[in-house]
Protein backbone atom coordinates (compact mmCIF):
# COMPACT_ATOMS: atom_id res chain seq x y z
CA UNK A 1 0.00 0.00 0.00
CA UNK A 2 1.23 3.47 -1.45
CA UNK A 3 2.19 5.84 1.41
CA UNK A 4 -0.15 8.59 1.21
CA UNK A 5 -3.39 6.40 0.20
CA UNK A 6 -2.26 4.84 4.24
CA UNK A 7 -1.77 8.51 5.65
CA UNK A 8 -4.95 9.85 4.01
CA UNK A 9 -6.87 7.05 5.32
CA UNK A 10 -5.06 7.24 9.03
CA UNK A 11 -5.41 11.20 8.82
CA UNK A 12 -9.15 11.16 8.29
CA UNK A 13 -9.54 8.73 11.26
CA UNK A 14 -7.52 10.60 13.07
CA UNK A 15 -9.73 14.27 12.43
CA UNK A 16 -12.39 12.07 13.86
CA UNK A 17 -10.57 11.28 16.94
CA UNK A 18 -9.65 14.91 17.24
CA UNK A 19 -13.21 15.85 16.83
CA UNK A 20 -14.04 14.05 20.47
CA UNK A 21 -12.05 16.64 22.53
CA UNK A 22 -12.68 20.12 19.70
CA UNK A 23 -16.08 19.67 19.13
CA UNK A 24 -19.09 21.01 21.18
CA UNK A 25 -21.74 18.83 22.86
CA UNK A 26 -24.44 19.02 20.32
CA UNK A 27 -21.82 17.99 17.45
CA UNK A 28 -20.12 15.32 19.00
CA UNK A 29 -23.29 13.83 19.75
CA UNK A 30 -24.21 13.95 16.04
CA UNK A 31 -21.25 12.86 14.59
CA UNK A 32 -21.40 10.01 16.95
CA UNK A 33 -24.52 8.91 14.92
CA UNK A 34 -22.86 10.27 11.46
CA UNK A 35 -20.27 7.44 12.21
CA UNK A 36 -22.77 4.68 13.18
CA UNK A 37 -24.63 5.76 9.59
CA UNK A 38 -21.22 5.96 7.82
CA UNK A 39 -20.46 2.46 9.01
CA UNK A 40 -23.93 1.16 6.83
CA UNK A 41 -23.01 3.87 3.94
CA UNK A 42 -19.51 2.11 4.25
CA UNK A 43 -21.22 -1.37 3.73
CA UNK A 44 -23.81 0.12 0.91
CA UNK A 45 -20.59 1.02 -0.95
CA UNK A 46 -19.38 -2.19 -1.29
CA UNK A 47 -22.40 -3.56 -3.06
CA UNK A 48 -23.56 -0.10 -5.08
CA UNK A 49 -20.29 1.96 -5.33
CA UNK A 50 -17.62 -1.15 -6.17
CA UNK A 51 -19.62 -4.28 -7.47
CA UNK A 52 -22.78 -2.12 -8.95
CA UNK A 53 -25.43 -3.80 -7.25
CA UNK A 54 -28.04 -0.56 -7.00
CA UNK A 55 -30.13 -2.25 -3.91
CA UNK A 56 -33.37 -0.55 -2.45
CA UNK A 57 -33.65 -2.89 0.31
CA UNK A 58 -30.19 -2.44 2.33
CA UNK A 59 -32.77 -1.57 5.53
CA UNK A 60 -33.81 -5.32 5.53
CA UNK A 61 -29.91 -5.27 6.60
CA UNK A 62 -29.60 -2.68 8.37
CA UNK A 63 -32.83 -3.73 10.26
CA UNK A 64 -31.57 -7.35 10.47
CA UNK A 65 -28.53 -5.92 12.66
CA UNK A 66 -30.28 -3.82 14.96
CA UNK A 67 -33.23 -6.25 16.05
CA UNK A 68 -30.20 -9.21 15.87
CA UNK A 69 -28.63 -6.90 18.68
CA UNK A 70 -31.74 -4.88 20.22
CA UNK A 71 -33.82 -7.99 20.54
CA UNK A 72 -30.97 -9.92 22.17
CA UNK A 73 -30.02 -6.79 24.12
CA UNK A 74 -33.68 -6.56 25.37
CA UNK A 75 -34.57 -9.68 26.12
CA UNK A 76 -32.22 -11.67 27.40
CA UNK A 77 -29.18 -11.24 29.52
CA UNK A 78 -26.37 -12.11 27.53
CA UNK A 79 -23.36 -10.18 27.67
CA UNK A 80 -23.08 -6.71 25.25
CA UNK A 81 -20.07 -7.88 23.18
CA UNK A 82 -22.20 -10.83 21.86
CA UNK A 83 -25.45 -8.65 21.37
CA UNK A 84 -23.31 -6.45 19.06
CA UNK A 85 -22.20 -9.43 17.44
CA UNK A 86 -25.39 -10.60 16.53
CA UNK A 87 -25.14 -7.66 14.03
CA UNK A 88 -23.44 -8.42 11.64
CA UNK A 89 -23.88 -11.96 11.84
CA UNK A 90 -27.29 -11.71 11.29
CA UNK A 91 -26.80 -8.67 8.56
CA UNK A 92 -24.68 -10.97 6.83
CA UNK A 93 -26.48 -14.01 6.73
CA UNK A 94 -30.08 -12.46 5.33
CA UNK A 95 -27.98 -10.78 2.72
CA UNK A 96 -26.39 -14.23 1.58
CA UNK A 97 -29.87 -15.63 1.72
CA UNK A 98 -31.46 -12.92 0.00
CA UNK A 99 -28.79 -12.66 -1.95
CA UNK A 100 -28.78 -16.59 -3.29
CA UNK A 101 -31.86 -15.91 -5.41
CA UNK A 102 -31.96 -11.80 -5.99
CA UNK A 103 -28.79 -12.12 -7.93
CA UNK A 104 -30.30 -14.36 -10.31
CA UNK A 105 -32.20 -11.09 -11.52
CA UNK A 106 -30.11 -7.90 -11.82
CA UNK A 107 -31.00 -4.28 -13.12
CA UNK A 108 -34.38 -3.17 -12.21
CA UNK A 109 -35.81 -6.57 -11.23
CA UNK A 110 -32.70 -6.63 -8.83
CA UNK A 111 -34.05 -2.87 -7.34
CA UNK A 112 -37.65 -4.18 -6.85
CA UNK A 113 -37.02 -7.48 -5.31
CA UNK A 114 -34.54 -6.47 -3.00
CA UNK A 115 -37.12 -3.13 -2.17
CA UNK A 116 -40.07 -5.66 -2.08
CA UNK A 117 -37.86 -7.94 1.03
CA UNK A 118 -36.92 -4.84 2.93
CA UNK A 119 -40.95 -3.91 3.00
CA UNK A 120 -41.85 -7.73 4.01
CA UNK A 121 -39.40 -7.11 6.57
CA UNK A 122 -40.68 -3.71 8.01
CA UNK A 123 -43.73 -5.07 7.70
CA UNK A 124 -43.42 -8.12 9.89
CA UNK A 125 -42.25 -6.12 12.19
CA UNK A 126 -45.40 -3.96 12.47
CA UNK A 127 -47.02 -7.71 12.69
CA UNK A 128 -44.62 -9.14 15.59
CA UNK A 129 -45.59 -6.19 17.91
CA UNK A 130 -46.07 -8.10 20.79
CA UNK A 131 -42.35 -8.35 20.81
CA UNK A 132 -41.02 -5.61 18.85
CA UNK A 133 -43.90 -3.13 20.03
CA UNK A 134 -43.84 -1.81 16.00
CA UNK A 135 -43.61 1.97 15.52
CA UNK A 136 -43.47 2.81 19.07
CA UNK A 137 -40.31 0.46 19.58
CA UNK A 138 -38.18 -0.80 22.53
CA UNK A 139 -35.80 1.72 24.43
CA UNK A 140 -33.07 -0.34 25.83
CA UNK A 141 -31.96 -0.55 29.38
CA UNK A 142 -28.79 1.47 30.53
CA UNK A 143 -28.37 -1.69 32.45
CA UNK A 144 -28.15 -3.78 28.95
CA UNK A 145 -26.20 -1.61 26.87
CA UNK A 146 -22.61 -2.84 28.64
CA UNK A 147 -19.71 -3.37 26.41
CA UNK A 148 -16.85 -5.27 28.27
CA UNK A 149 -17.42 -2.64 31.18
CA UNK A 150 -17.87 0.11 29.06
CA UNK A 151 -21.13 2.22 29.59
CA UNK A 152 -22.32 2.77 25.94
CA UNK A 153 -25.33 5.29 27.51
CA UNK A 154 -22.42 7.58 28.38
CA UNK A 155 -21.45 10.09 25.64
CA UNK A 156 -18.00 10.23 25.67
CA UNK A 157 -17.56 5.99 25.45
CA UNK A 158 -20.26 5.96 22.85
CA UNK A 159 -18.20 8.43 20.23
CA UNK A 160 -14.81 6.54 20.85
CA UNK A 161 -16.89 3.27 20.59
CA UNK A 162 -18.55 4.24 17.38
CA UNK A 163 -15.15 5.99 15.83
CA UNK A 164 -13.54 2.23 16.90
CA UNK A 165 -16.40 0.32 15.01
CA UNK A 166 -16.26 2.99 11.87
CA UNK A 167 -12.29 2.78 11.81
CA UNK A 168 -12.48 -1.18 11.69
CA UNK A 169 -15.22 -1.09 8.82
CA UNK A 170 -13.06 1.83 6.87
CA UNK A 171 -9.86 -0.32 7.11
CA UNK A 172 -11.62 -3.21 5.77
CA UNK A 173 -13.33 -1.42 3.20
CA UNK A 174 -9.64 -0.39 2.36
CA UNK A 175 -8.19 -3.89 2.10
CA UNK A 176 -11.05 -5.51 0.33
CA UNK A 177 -11.22 -2.31 -2.05
CA UNK A 178 -7.49 -3.22 -3.20
CA UNK A 179 -7.44 -6.92 -2.77
CA UNK A 180 -7.92 -9.36 -5.86
CA UNK A 181 -11.61 -9.57 -4.54
CA UNK A 182 -11.79 -6.01 -4.89
CA UNK A 183 -10.89 -5.63 -8.50
CA UNK A 184 -12.89 -8.61 -9.36
CA UNK A 185 -16.08 -6.69 -8.48
CA UNK A 186 -15.07 -3.27 -9.66
CA UNK A 187 -14.52 -5.65 -13.21
CA UNK A 188 -18.06 -6.67 -12.50
CA UNK A 189 -19.38 -3.23 -12.30
CA UNK A 190 -17.46 -2.06 -15.14
CA UNK A 191 -18.09 -5.26 -17.38
CA UNK A 192 -20.03 -8.52 -16.43
CA UNK A 193 -20.05 -10.29 -19.35
CA UNK A 194 -16.02 -9.22 -19.91
CA UNK A 195 -15.11 -10.92 -16.55
CA UNK A 196 -16.92 -13.98 -16.96
CA UNK A 197 -14.86 -14.67 -20.13
CA UNK A 198 -11.68 -13.75 -18.02
CA UNK A 199 -12.56 -16.69 -15.81
CA UNK A 200 -14.50 -15.10 -13.11
CA UNK A 201 -17.90 -15.83 -11.68
CA UNK A 202 -20.61 -13.38 -11.44
CA UNK A 203 -23.00 -14.97 -9.34
CA UNK A 204 -20.11 -16.11 -6.88
CA UNK A 205 -18.65 -12.21 -6.84
CA UNK A 206 -21.80 -10.34 -6.70
CA UNK A 207 -22.53 -12.91 -3.66
CA UNK A 208 -19.94 -12.70 -2.10
CA UNK A 209 -20.04 -8.52 -1.98
CA UNK A 210 -23.43 -8.58 -0.94
CA UNK A 211 -22.53 -10.90 2.01
CA UNK A 212 -19.62 -8.59 3.36
CA UNK A 213 -21.74 -5.20 2.50
CA UNK A 214 -24.81 -6.87 4.49
CA UNK A 215 -22.65 -7.94 7.29
CA UNK A 216 -21.44 -3.86 7.17
CA UNK A 217 -25.01 -2.71 7.40
CA UNK A 218 -25.77 -5.15 10.17
CA UNK A 219 -22.85 -3.75 12.23
CA UNK A 220 -24.36 -0.46 11.76
CA UNK A 221 -27.60 -1.97 12.67
CA UNK A 222 -26.28 -3.66 15.58
CA UNK A 223 -24.47 -0.42 16.71
CA UNK A 224 -27.27 1.65 16.80
CA UNK A 225 -29.15 -0.33 19.22
CA UNK A 226 -26.41 -0.67 21.47
CA UNK A 227 -25.25 2.56 21.43
CA UNK A 228 -27.97 4.71 21.36
CA UNK A 229 -30.70 2.19 23.12
CA UNK A 230 -33.31 2.08 20.63
CA UNK A 231 -34.82 -0.17 18.52
CA UNK A 232 -37.96 0.77 16.11
CA UNK A 233 -39.59 -0.41 12.40
CA UNK A 234 -38.97 3.47 11.47
CA UNK A 235 -35.53 2.67 11.20
CA UNK A 236 -36.31 -0.28 9.19
CA UNK A 237 -38.32 1.54 6.62
CA UNK A 238 -37.75 2.15 3.08
CA UNK A 239 -36.28 5.56 4.07
CA UNK A 240 -33.19 3.44 5.25
CA UNK A 241 -32.86 2.15 2.22
CA UNK A 242 -32.40 5.08 0.36
CA UNK A 243 -30.09 7.44 2.97
CA UNK A 244 -27.16 5.10 2.27
CA UNK A 245 -27.69 5.50 -1.14
CA UNK A 246 -27.76 9.21 -0.96
CA UNK A 247 -24.84 9.41 1.66
CA UNK A 248 -22.77 7.37 -1.14
CA UNK A 249 -23.70 9.36 -3.88
CA UNK A 250 -22.71 12.45 -2.60
CA UNK A 251 -19.71 11.16 -1.26
CA UNK A 252 -18.79 9.40 -4.42
CA UNK A 253 -19.75 6.01 -4.76
CA UNK A 254 -16.70 3.72 -5.60
CA UNK A 255 -14.08 5.65 -3.14
CA UNK A 256 -13.20 4.23 0.36
CA UNK A 257 -13.93 7.55 2.05
CA UNK A 258 -16.70 8.53 -0.05
CA UNK A 259 -19.80 6.84 2.34
CA UNK A 260 -18.02 9.19 5.44
CA UNK A 261 -17.85 12.34 3.90
CA UNK A 262 -21.36 11.47 2.15
CA UNK A 263 -22.83 11.02 5.67
CA UNK A 264 -21.58 14.12 7.22
CA UNK A 265 -22.85 16.65 4.56
CA UNK A 266 -26.09 15.05 4.26
CA UNK A 267 -26.43 14.70 7.75
CA UNK A 268 -25.80 18.39 8.13
CA UNK A 269 -27.46 19.39 5.02
CA UNK A 270 -30.78 17.52 6.37
CA UNK A 271 -30.30 19.18 9.83
CA UNK A 272 -29.60 22.88 8.28
CA UNK A 273 -32.50 22.98 6.30
CA UNK A 274 -34.54 21.54 9.45
CA UNK A 275 -34.20 24.30 10.98
CA UNK A 276 -35.22 26.58 8.31
CA UNK A 277 -38.25 24.79 6.73
CA UNK A 278 -40.44 21.19 7.44
CA UNK A 279 -40.23 20.61 3.81
CA UNK A 280 -36.49 19.70 4.44
CA UNK A 281 -36.89 16.56 2.35
CA UNK A 282 -37.56 18.98 -0.24
CA UNK A 283 -34.06 20.27 -0.18
CA UNK A 284 -32.50 16.85 -0.27
CA UNK A 285 -34.40 16.36 -3.68
CA UNK A 286 -32.91 19.26 -4.57
CA UNK A 287 -29.54 18.25 -3.82
CA UNK A 288 -29.42 15.36 -5.15
CA UNK A 289 -31.13 16.56 -8.55
CA UNK A 290 -27.36 18.99 -8.41
CA UNK A 291 -25.60 16.54 -7.63
CA UNK A 292 -26.28 14.15 -10.50
CA UNK A 293 -26.58 16.77 -12.73
CA UNK A 294 -23.00 18.63 -11.96
CA UNK A 295 -21.37 15.94 -10.31
CA UNK A 296 -22.39 12.56 -10.89
CA UNK A 297 -19.25 11.01 -9.19
CA UNK A 298 -20.23 12.67 -6.05
CA UNK A 299 -17.79 14.97 -3.71
CA UNK A 300 -14.84 12.17 -3.60
CA UNK A 301 -15.62 10.60 -7.06
CA UNK A 302 -15.01 14.29 -8.36
CA UNK A 303 -11.87 15.43 -6.86
CA UNK A 304 -10.53 11.83 -7.96
CA UNK A 305 -11.72 12.40 -11.38
CA UNK A 306 -9.63 15.61 -11.55
CA UNK A 307 -6.99 15.83 -8.92
CA UNK A 308 -5.87 12.56 -8.00
CA UNK A 309 -6.59 9.38 -9.44
CA UNK A 310 -4.87 7.14 -6.78
CA UNK A 311 -7.51 7.49 -4.13
CA UNK A 312 -9.17 3.75 -3.76
CA UNK B 1 -10.65 -39.25 -29.85
CA UNK B 2 -6.41 -39.33 -30.61
CA UNK B 3 -4.64 -37.54 -28.53
CA UNK B 4 -3.65 -35.02 -31.18
CA UNK B 5 -7.22 -33.63 -30.69
CA UNK B 6 -7.96 -30.78 -28.62
CA UNK B 7 -12.11 -30.17 -28.87
CA UNK B 8 -14.40 -31.92 -30.47
CA UNK B 9 -18.31 -31.65 -30.50
CA UNK B 10 -20.98 -34.09 -31.47
CA UNK B 11 -24.20 -33.56 -32.78
CA UNK B 12 -23.95 -30.12 -30.89
CA UNK B 13 -27.57 -28.27 -31.43
CA UNK B 14 -28.83 -24.94 -30.68
CA UNK B 15 -32.22 -23.25 -32.01
CA UNK B 16 -33.61 -20.09 -31.72
CA UNK B 17 -37.16 -19.92 -31.61
CA UNK B 18 -36.96 -22.46 -34.35
CA UNK B 19 -34.34 -20.98 -36.35
CA UNK B 20 -31.49 -23.63 -36.30
CA UNK B 21 -28.57 -21.46 -35.35
CA UNK B 22 -26.73 -24.65 -35.13
CA UNK B 23 -28.35 -27.61 -36.07
CA UNK B 24 -25.82 -30.90 -35.56
CA UNK B 25 -22.43 -29.83 -35.69
CA UNK B 26 -19.21 -32.54 -35.79
CA UNK B 27 -16.38 -30.42 -35.59
CA UNK B 28 -12.61 -31.21 -34.66
CA UNK B 29 -10.04 -28.70 -33.51
CA UNK B 30 -6.40 -30.50 -33.56
CA UNK B 31 -3.84 -29.74 -31.22
CA UNK B 32 -1.78 -26.69 -32.07
CA UNK B 33 -3.82 -25.76 -35.61
CA UNK B 34 -4.70 -22.45 -36.98
CA UNK B 35 -8.34 -23.61 -37.50
CA UNK B 36 -10.36 -21.29 -39.36
CA UNK B 37 -14.39 -21.15 -39.29
CA UNK B 38 -16.03 -19.54 -42.89
CA UNK B 39 -19.49 -18.88 -43.75
CA UNK B 40 -21.82 -16.56 -45.06
CA UNK B 41 -23.62 -14.27 -42.22
CA UNK B 42 -26.45 -15.72 -40.28
CA UNK B 43 -24.48 -19.41 -40.79
CA UNK B 44 -23.99 -19.56 -37.24
CA UNK B 45 -20.62 -18.99 -36.75
CA UNK B 46 -20.79 -16.67 -33.13
CA UNK B 47 -23.53 -18.93 -32.23
CA UNK B 48 -21.56 -22.30 -32.63
CA UNK B 49 -18.40 -20.28 -31.07
CA UNK B 50 -20.75 -19.34 -28.10
CA UNK B 51 -21.42 -22.95 -27.52
CA UNK B 52 -17.89 -23.98 -27.64
CA UNK B 53 -16.81 -21.17 -24.88
CA UNK B 54 -19.97 -21.35 -22.82
CA UNK B 55 -21.57 -18.12 -23.40
CA UNK B 56 -24.85 -19.93 -24.26
CA UNK B 57 -25.96 -23.67 -23.50
CA UNK B 58 -26.33 -26.30 -26.02
CA UNK B 59 -29.79 -27.31 -26.69
CA UNK B 60 -28.38 -31.33 -27.09
CA UNK B 61 -25.05 -32.65 -28.46
CA UNK B 62 -21.55 -32.88 -26.89
CA UNK B 63 -18.72 -30.73 -26.08
CA UNK B 64 -15.49 -32.40 -25.39
CA UNK B 65 -12.36 -30.97 -24.19
CA UNK B 66 -8.74 -32.71 -23.83
CA UNK B 67 -11.20 -35.70 -23.62
CA UNK B 68 -13.23 -34.25 -20.96
CA UNK B 69 -17.24 -33.27 -21.20
CA UNK B 70 -17.53 -29.55 -20.61
CA UNK B 71 -21.26 -28.97 -22.49
CA UNK B 72 -22.33 -28.29 -19.22
CA UNK B 73 -19.83 -26.60 -17.36
CA UNK B 74 -20.26 -22.73 -17.07
CA UNK B 75 -18.49 -20.41 -19.23
CA UNK B 76 -15.80 -18.86 -16.70
CA UNK B 77 -14.62 -22.32 -15.69
CA UNK B 78 -14.31 -23.55 -19.04
CA UNK B 79 -11.86 -20.05 -19.30
CA UNK B 80 -10.26 -21.64 -16.49
CA UNK B 81 -9.92 -24.63 -18.39
CA UNK B 82 -8.27 -23.05 -21.39
CA UNK B 83 -10.99 -21.87 -23.81
CA UNK B 84 -10.69 -17.93 -24.41
CA UNK B 85 -13.09 -16.00 -26.32
CA UNK B 86 -12.28 -12.50 -27.55
CA UNK B 87 -15.91 -11.13 -28.49
CA UNK B 88 -16.75 -9.70 -32.03
CA UNK B 89 -17.48 -6.44 -30.57
CA UNK B 90 -14.82 -5.56 -28.37
CA UNK B 91 -15.30 -5.84 -24.52
CA UNK B 92 -13.03 -4.18 -22.49
CA UNK B 93 -12.81 -2.09 -19.12
CA UNK B 94 -13.06 0.99 -20.93
CA UNK B 95 -12.93 3.05 -17.54
CA UNK B 96 -9.71 1.07 -16.41
CA UNK B 97 -5.71 1.81 -17.69
CA UNK B 98 -4.56 -0.50 -20.58
CA UNK B 99 -2.71 -2.23 -17.48
CA UNK B 100 -5.29 -3.35 -15.29
CA UNK B 101 -7.68 -4.70 -18.27
CA UNK B 102 -4.79 -7.10 -18.54
CA UNK B 103 -3.95 -8.02 -15.04
CA UNK B 104 -7.62 -8.82 -15.01
CA UNK B 105 -6.81 -12.16 -16.75
CA UNK B 106 -3.27 -12.89 -15.39
CA UNK B 107 -4.56 -12.48 -11.64
CA UNK B 108 -6.75 -15.79 -10.96
CA UNK B 109 -3.58 -17.32 -12.35
CA UNK B 110 -1.59 -16.15 -9.66
CA UNK B 111 1.49 -15.94 -11.17
CA UNK B 112 4.85 -15.91 -9.57
CA UNK B 113 5.61 -12.08 -11.26
CA UNK B 114 2.02 -10.74 -12.97
CA UNK B 115 3.32 -7.56 -13.47
CA UNK B 116 5.43 -9.10 -15.39
CA UNK B 117 2.74 -11.15 -17.36
CA UNK B 118 0.87 -8.70 -18.32
CA UNK B 119 3.57 -6.69 -19.81
CA UNK B 120 4.40 -9.53 -21.74
CA UNK B 121 0.74 -9.60 -23.20
CA UNK B 122 1.15 -6.15 -23.88
CA UNK B 123 4.20 -6.32 -25.67
CA UNK B 124 3.19 -9.36 -28.00
CA UNK B 125 0.48 -6.92 -29.41
CA UNK B 126 3.17 -3.55 -29.31
CA UNK B 127 0.77 -2.05 -26.54
CA UNK B 128 3.47 -1.60 -24.02
CA UNK B 129 3.87 1.99 -24.19
CA UNK B 130 0.03 2.85 -23.44
CA UNK B 131 -0.03 0.76 -20.36
CA UNK B 132 -0.81 3.64 -18.54
CA UNK B 133 -3.54 4.90 -21.12
CA UNK B 134 -7.46 4.47 -19.81
CA UNK B 135 -8.76 1.80 -22.49
CA UNK B 136 -11.84 3.58 -23.65
CA UNK B 137 -9.51 6.73 -24.93
CA UNK B 138 -7.40 3.99 -27.11
CA UNK B 139 -8.12 4.11 -31.06
CA UNK B 140 -10.25 1.50 -32.21
CA UNK B 141 -7.79 -0.55 -33.56
CA UNK B 142 -5.91 -0.38 -30.33
CA UNK B 143 -8.88 -1.49 -28.71
CA UNK B 144 -9.12 -4.28 -30.42
CA UNK B 145 -5.17 -5.64 -29.71
CA UNK B 146 -6.04 -4.67 -25.89
CA UNK B 147 -8.72 -7.16 -26.49
CA UNK B 148 -6.20 -9.57 -28.09
CA UNK B 149 -3.59 -9.12 -25.30
CA UNK B 150 -6.46 -9.93 -22.87
CA UNK B 151 -7.32 -13.49 -24.51
CA UNK B 152 -2.99 -14.14 -24.76
CA UNK B 153 -2.97 -13.35 -21.07
CA UNK B 154 -5.34 -16.05 -19.93
CA UNK B 155 -2.48 -18.51 -21.46
CA UNK B 156 -5.37 -20.83 -23.55
CA UNK B 157 -4.99 -24.45 -24.53
CA UNK B 158 -7.50 -23.03 -27.29
CA UNK B 159 -8.10 -19.23 -28.14
CA UNK B 160 -11.34 -18.68 -30.14
CA UNK B 161 -11.23 -15.24 -32.26
CA UNK B 162 -14.69 -13.60 -33.13
CA UNK B 163 -13.79 -11.34 -36.76
CA UNK B 164 -10.79 -9.86 -35.02
CA UNK B 165 -9.81 -8.32 -37.99
CA UNK B 166 -13.17 -6.35 -38.82
CA UNK B 167 -12.43 -2.83 -38.91
CA UNK B 168 -8.96 -2.95 -38.67
CA UNK B 169 -6.44 -1.24 -41.18
CA UNK B 170 -4.38 -3.35 -43.89
CA UNK B 171 -1.15 -2.46 -41.75
CA UNK B 172 -2.79 -3.35 -38.49
CA UNK B 173 -4.18 -6.82 -39.78
CA UNK B 174 -0.58 -7.64 -41.11
CA UNK B 175 0.77 -7.25 -37.66
CA UNK B 176 -2.39 -8.99 -36.30
CA UNK B 177 -1.28 -11.93 -38.50
CA UNK B 178 1.94 -12.29 -36.67
CA UNK B 179 1.12 -12.38 -33.57
CA UNK B 180 -1.77 -15.27 -33.92
CA UNK B 181 1.24 -17.14 -35.77
CA UNK B 182 2.97 -16.98 -32.47
CA UNK B 183 0.39 -18.37 -30.49
CA UNK B 184 0.48 -21.32 -32.64
CA UNK B 185 1.67 -24.63 -32.12
CA UNK B 186 1.60 -24.01 -28.51
CA UNK B 187 -1.93 -23.53 -27.83
CA UNK B 188 -4.90 -24.03 -30.76
CA UNK B 189 -6.44 -20.80 -32.62
CA UNK B 190 -10.42 -21.08 -33.62
CA UNK B 191 -10.80 -18.41 -36.36
CA UNK B 192 -13.87 -17.09 -36.88
CA UNK B 193 -13.06 -14.43 -40.05
CA UNK B 194 -15.06 -12.58 -43.06
CA UNK B 195 -11.48 -11.61 -44.93
CA UNK B 196 -10.56 -14.20 -47.22
CA UNK B 197 -6.95 -13.26 -47.54
CA UNK B 198 -6.34 -13.46 -43.95
CA UNK B 199 -8.13 -17.14 -43.65
CA UNK B 200 -6.21 -18.22 -46.40
CA UNK B 201 -2.85 -16.86 -45.48
CA UNK B 202 -3.74 -18.08 -41.71
CA UNK B 203 -5.66 -21.27 -41.96
CA UNK B 204 -3.83 -25.02 -41.77
CA UNK B 205 -7.62 -26.16 -41.65
CA UNK B 206 -11.07 -24.36 -42.79
CA UNK B 207 -14.68 -25.35 -41.40
CA UNK B 208 -17.25 -24.06 -43.71
CA UNK B 209 -20.93 -23.47 -41.90
CA UNK B 210 -24.15 -23.18 -43.52
CA UNK B 211 -27.89 -22.87 -42.08
CA UNK B 212 -26.15 -23.81 -39.01
CA UNK B 213 -24.57 -27.34 -40.75
CA UNK B 214 -20.91 -27.76 -41.58
CA UNK B 215 -20.92 -27.94 -45.43
CA UNK B 216 -17.32 -29.00 -45.49
CA UNK B 217 -13.72 -29.06 -44.06
CA UNK B 218 -10.53 -29.44 -45.19
CA UNK B 219 -7.28 -27.62 -46.16
CA UNK B 220 -8.00 -24.24 -48.00
CA UNK B 221 -7.05 -25.98 -50.87
CA UNK B 222 -9.78 -28.64 -50.25
CA UNK B 223 -12.23 -25.92 -49.50
CA UNK B 224 -11.37 -23.50 -52.60
CA UNK B 225 -11.69 -26.63 -54.77
CA UNK B 226 -15.27 -27.72 -52.97
CA UNK B 227 -18.23 -27.09 -55.50
CA UNK B 228 -20.57 -26.77 -52.66
CA UNK B 229 -18.88 -24.26 -50.91
CA UNK B 230 -18.10 -22.30 -54.27
CA UNK B 231 -21.84 -22.41 -54.42
CA UNK B 232 -22.99 -21.52 -51.38
CA UNK B 233 -19.74 -18.86 -49.76
CA UNK B 234 -17.10 -17.83 -52.25
CA UNK B 235 -19.78 -17.21 -55.17
CA UNK B 236 -16.84 -18.49 -58.02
Amino acid sequence: MTARILWTHVGALAALLAAHVLLPAYHHGNLARIMVLAIYATGYNIAFGYTGLLSLGHALFFGAGLYAAGLTAYYTGLPGWLALLAGPVAGGAVALALGSFALRTAGVAFMIVTLMFAQAFHLAILYLGRWTRGDEGLVIARASRQLFGLDLADGSVRFLVAWALFALTMVAALIIARSGLGRVMVAMRENEERSRMLGYDPYMTKLIALGLSGAMSGLAGGAYALLFGYVGASLASVQYSILPLLYVLLGGAGTVLGPLIGTVAMFYLIDLASNVTDAHQLVTGAALVLLILFAPRGILGSIRDRFARWIP
Amino acid sequence: MDSMTLLETHDLTRHFDGIRAVDGVDLSLRQGEIHALIGPNGAGKTTLVSLLSGRIRAQSGRILFQGRDITAMPAHRRVRLGIAYTFQITQIYRALTVFDNVALAVQWQRPANAAAMVMEALERVGLQAERDAIAGTLSYGHQRLLELAMGLALNPRLLILDEPTQGLAESEIARFDAIVRSVVPQATVLLIEHNMDVVMRLAQRITVLDLGRVLATGTPEEIRANRAVQAAYLGE
